[in-house]
């Protein structure tokens, strides 16, 4: 009798965690399903827009998931990746290094650059346990100071800038803007593929569904399994001899290490660099998607990753013509994507610290039953 | 048992201190190849620091080491660190669990020695990159959980499991090392339901007959009877006695565990009986979600004036009673104080039916640490009854007393006799003995009917415990005030209380007058032991 309710509660338990995980993507398939028609764009421009987006962004955002699997929770320290990942880009574009090959080597001078930053940050978040996403987000916040110190300042005085196009008047500097035509979407057409009137970035897709392989593949190594060890208790790891520190930082090192890469990606199809924004919001923006893809502070997938891509980029896209047809303000839309960003962070920390306090009260609740139980007896 | 000349294991003359409090003199033991001892004692008599020296514990190190020689296999040890024990061939399964909860069984079982596989990027990068060889993984697992003989679900997910699993699941980990010649089990039936000890006990018996030698510690000396070979008895830092378990009995080993001198055994002779004296505070069906001392269903009354004492072995609940009335944790049931019901979860609500509290955590709850002692005296007073304050403008401005407080406060000083600079003096700058002193005298300022005091002498020196207790006695005798002092020590609430409840298993075993023999208390402590 006892052990058939305790199924019971059991189940409703289940339905209830997968509404609570699940309630965030669904409010946002609510959203778009009513902000669609509103926008009235057609299903092919919507398609279009969707995998153009897709083919940007999804690389950067599964350079949030180790991470998360080593416990460190949402990172925004992958900001610092994509600041390196400019840096590659603006001195590539100075050497007149175009298209693929300019790609690549814009990769390979972000790596190290990365790895620095990636050190640096991680060694931070060791001393500030429990506290990493508020602390690296402060972190983002001080080496764009420094970011802004070397393009603002070194570069053409210090590191050799020469072409003027990309150069401040005053004679050193990074314009605010930095064009990339010559790489423009060089990587998306690479492999050239129309379908229905739908254009696919074929190898871009290629090499996201490369790293989603080496995600998998990686959460069956040694260290995948260590991370996801210290994620679920730093000590019991430790006591088990494995090294929580270090595998800590290694796992925001490979973080900052693919933002960099992803930032380069995301680039070559928008075409531009806006030299003194484009890694300001762009953690932010990743964090959001993902957890609108039903992610939390503390589990994360890959499908995490799509669905999230869908559905926050969907709401980017109808939210602006929705606003514009309901209140004729196109204004309206951009506010409410960055309001909806914010929103959709702060409701996630909200559930995370709310589900740990209930399953403290669950506690409660079963010591009480034990006690009806044993009374009804 | 033992069939060679050395022993497996020798502990020769262990002495350790911390900072000069002695806490084990002069341990002699030793163990064969396939033996298995019980090692029993009660709370603070040196069974976890022994077993800690074994270890190579950090913490022994940190405070300055041990004397004496850890002898395995005719050879003296020196560990620098639990690894070292562990790759000499001890394992250590530990009272709380050491378990990864999102992992399965097999997972836990090979934490950090799992098994890999090479491939061309582990090459470059390093053995962390190598791939883990589930199919190896699971075939050690199930070898490790067929060598303990009881069947658990290699492929469970830990958060899943009944705490019974999770304790095999961490056997099965140190069976898993293929070194291991001694393991240590630190009460692993604590948490078990009656019928998984039962396999636990085969499995112990198991593992001796493949060789393993095994220290069995529990407060279930039934399992040590039915399952050791020898029963070793530790009291207060001392093996007062060593004999084969088929010659003991139950009651001979609780004697040796509490019974102290005979000569000091006399209970407080002005003993009282109120048993006719109205009830101040009725406890009915309380459960308090305190970690590691979870109370269950316990239905209790008090008596005007009495001083009662709820004592027990630490993780059966006794501290449990006063810390969830107090609201200090999670509680449910009905608490009624001089006929009225006083609300639970509700610090305030209790504070105000002038309830005091001297709580266990000292440093963490009991006191403002960084302020001076007048403060630390006088705050919960001016806080909760408006006491030490003037009142200006009709009460609209309430200005601090502080002539009133540096009165109150040298007036507890001096009877408590705290030794201080100056009642301005830091709490924190005090010792253990005197901090304790001024939580008393924080708790008297409040003027309460009823002082729930928890472990008042634990971590205070010989000197301060007999004035504390006095310090207790005499508030209640000259006040009038209802006193409930929950100790782990028998001796110190035979000496102190009228009535002694002892918990066990989360539950009242029994209440018995203070002049009741240790033993007949004894065996109520071990009595529901969960």
């Amino acid at each position: 009798m006892s052990k058939n309710t305790g199924t019971k509660t059991m189940q409703k338990g289940k339905v209830g965690a997968f509404l609570r995980r699940g309630s965030v993507p669904l409010m946002f398939i609510v959203i778009c399903a009513f902000c669609i028609p509103m926008a009235g764009l057609s299903p092919s421009y919507l398609i279009n827009e969707i995998v153009t987006r897709m083919g940007r962004n999804a690389f950067l955002i599964l350079s949030l998931l180790i991470p998360i699997m080593a416990g460190m929770g949402l990172n925004f320290g992958m900001t610092l990746g994509a600041m390196a990942g400019e840096i590659g880009l603006i001195l590539v574009s100075d050497w007149q290094i175009v298209g693929i090959p300019g790609m690549v080597l814009a990769m390979i001078i972000s790596v190290p650059i990365s790895i620095l930053l990636g050190l640096f940050c991680g060694k931070i978040l060791n001393m500030a346990k429990g506290r990493e996403m508020i602390t690296s987000y402060i972190i983002s916040y001080f080496i764009n100071g420094v970011y802004q110190l070397v393009v603002l300042y070194l570069m053409g005085s210090i590191i050799p800038i020469k072409h003027t196009s990309i150069k401040l008047p005053r004679g050193y500097g990074i314009r605010n803007t930095v064009s990339l035509l010559d790489m423009r979407q060089k990587l998306d057409n690479l492999i050239p593929l129309t379908i229905g009137g739908v254009k696919i970035p074929v190898m871009t897709f290629i090499i996201i569904g490369l790293l989603c392989l080496v995600i998998i593949w990686f959460r069956r190594t040694k260290l995948g399994q260590d991370m996801r060890a210290v994620g679920q208790d730093m000590d019991v790891a430790r006591d088990a001899g494995i090294n929580v520190e270090r595998t800590r930082i290694l796992s925001i090192i490979i973080s900052t290490v693919l933002a960099g890469i992803g930032m380069v990606i995301y680039l070559q199809n928008m075409g531009n660099i806006a030299t003194y924004s484009s890694h300001s919001q762009i953690g932010m923006f990743c964090i959001a998607a993902l957890l609108v893809g039903g992610a939390s502070v503390d589990k994360a997938s890959i499908g995490n990753v799509f669905l999230g891509v869908i559905l926050f980029h969907l709401m980017f896209i109808v939210a602006p013509r929705a606003g514009a047809a309901i209140t004729g303000d196109s204004m309206i839309g951009e506010y409410f994507r960055v309001f909806v960003s914010y929103a959709v962070i702060t409701v996630a920390l909200v559930m995370y610290e709310t589900n740990k306090r209930k399953a403290k009260s669950m506690e409660s609740e079963q010591l009480k039953q034990a006690q009806l139980e044993e009374e009804s007896k | 048992m033992n069939k060679e000349n050395t022993p497996l294991l020798e502990m020769r003359n262990i002495k350790k201190d911390f900072f000069g409090n002695q806490v084990l003199s002069d341990i002699n033991l030793t163990l064969g190849e396939g033996e298995v001892i019980g090692l029993v004692g009660e709370n603070g008599a040196g069974k976890s620091t022994l077993m800690r020296i074994l270890f190579g514990a950090d913490m022994i190190r940190e405070t300055g080491g041990y004397g004496g020689d850890v002898i395995l296999n005719g050879e003296v040890q020196n560990f620098n660190s639990p690894f070292d024990a562990i790759e000499a061939g001890i394992g250590m399964v530990h009272q709380e669990f050491s378990l990864i909860p999102g992992f399965s069984t097999t997972e836990n079982i090979l934490l950090n020695r799992e098994p890999k596989k090479k491939n061309l990027i582990s090459e470059i990068f390093g053995d962390r990159m190598n791939t883990l060889n589930r199919g190896e993984m699971e075939k050690k697992a199930a070898e490790a959980i067929e060598l303990m003989g009881v069947n658990i679900d290699p492929k469970m997910v830990i958060s899943d499991m009944p705490v019974g699993h999770k304790q095999f699941t961490e056997i099965a980990r140190e069976l898993s090392k293929e070194q291991l010649k001694l393991l240590i089990l630190d009460e692993p039936t604590a948490v078990l339901t009656e019928k998984e000890a039962e396999s636990l006990l085969a499995a112990i018996r198991g593992m001796a007959e493949r060789g393993i030698a095994i220290i069995f510690i529990t407060h279930r000396l039934q399992e040590i009877l039915s399952v050791c070979d020898r029963v070793v008895v530790m009291r207060d830092g001392y093996i007062v006695n060593e004999t084969p378990a088929k010659e003991s009995s139950v009651e001979q080993i609780t004697k040796w565990m509490v019974g102290r001198d005979v000569k000091n055994a006399a209970a407080s002779s002005k003993i009282r009986n109120y048993d006719n004296a109205p009830t101040i505070l009725s406890i009915e069906k309380l459960w308090v979600d305190m970690p590691g001392e979870t109370v269950r269903n316990v239905s209790l009354e008090v008596k005007e004036g009495e001083i009662l004492g709820i004592g027990g072995l630490a993780g059966q609940g006794k501290l449990g009673i006063p810390n969830g009335i107090m609201g200090l944790y999670q509680a449910g049931g009905k608490v009624t104080f001089e006929g009225r019901e006083i609300p639970l979860n509700s610090p305030r609500s209790c504070l105000d039916a002038s309830f005091a509290f001297v709580s266990e955590d000292r440093r963490g709850v009991g006191l403002l640490l960084d302020e001076s002692l007048e403060w630390n005296i006088a705050f919960p007073a001016m806080q909760i009854q408006n006491k030490f304050l003037k009142n200006y403008l009709g009460g609209l401005i309430k200005w601090r007393d502080e002539k009133a407080i540096k009165e109150v406060t040298d007036q507890y000083i001096e009877e408590l006799a705290i030794k201080c600079t100056s009642s301005k003096q830091k709490a924190k700058e005090l010792s253990g003995g005197n901090q304790q002193k001024v939580c008393l005298a924080k708790a008297f300022a409040l003027s309460p009917r009823l002082l729930f005091v928890s472990e008042p002498t634990r971590g205070i020196d010989v000197g301060a415990k007999a004035l504390v207790l006095e310090a207790l006695k005499k508030f209640n005798r000259e006040n009038g005030v209802t006193i409930v002092i929950v100790s782990s020590e028998l001796e110190e609430l035979r000496q102190s209380c009228d009535r002694i409840a002892i918990v066990s298993g989360g539950k009242i075993a029994g209440v018995l007058p203070a002049s009741s023999s240790v033993e007949d208390l004894g065996m109520l402590m071990l009595s529901q032991v969960v």
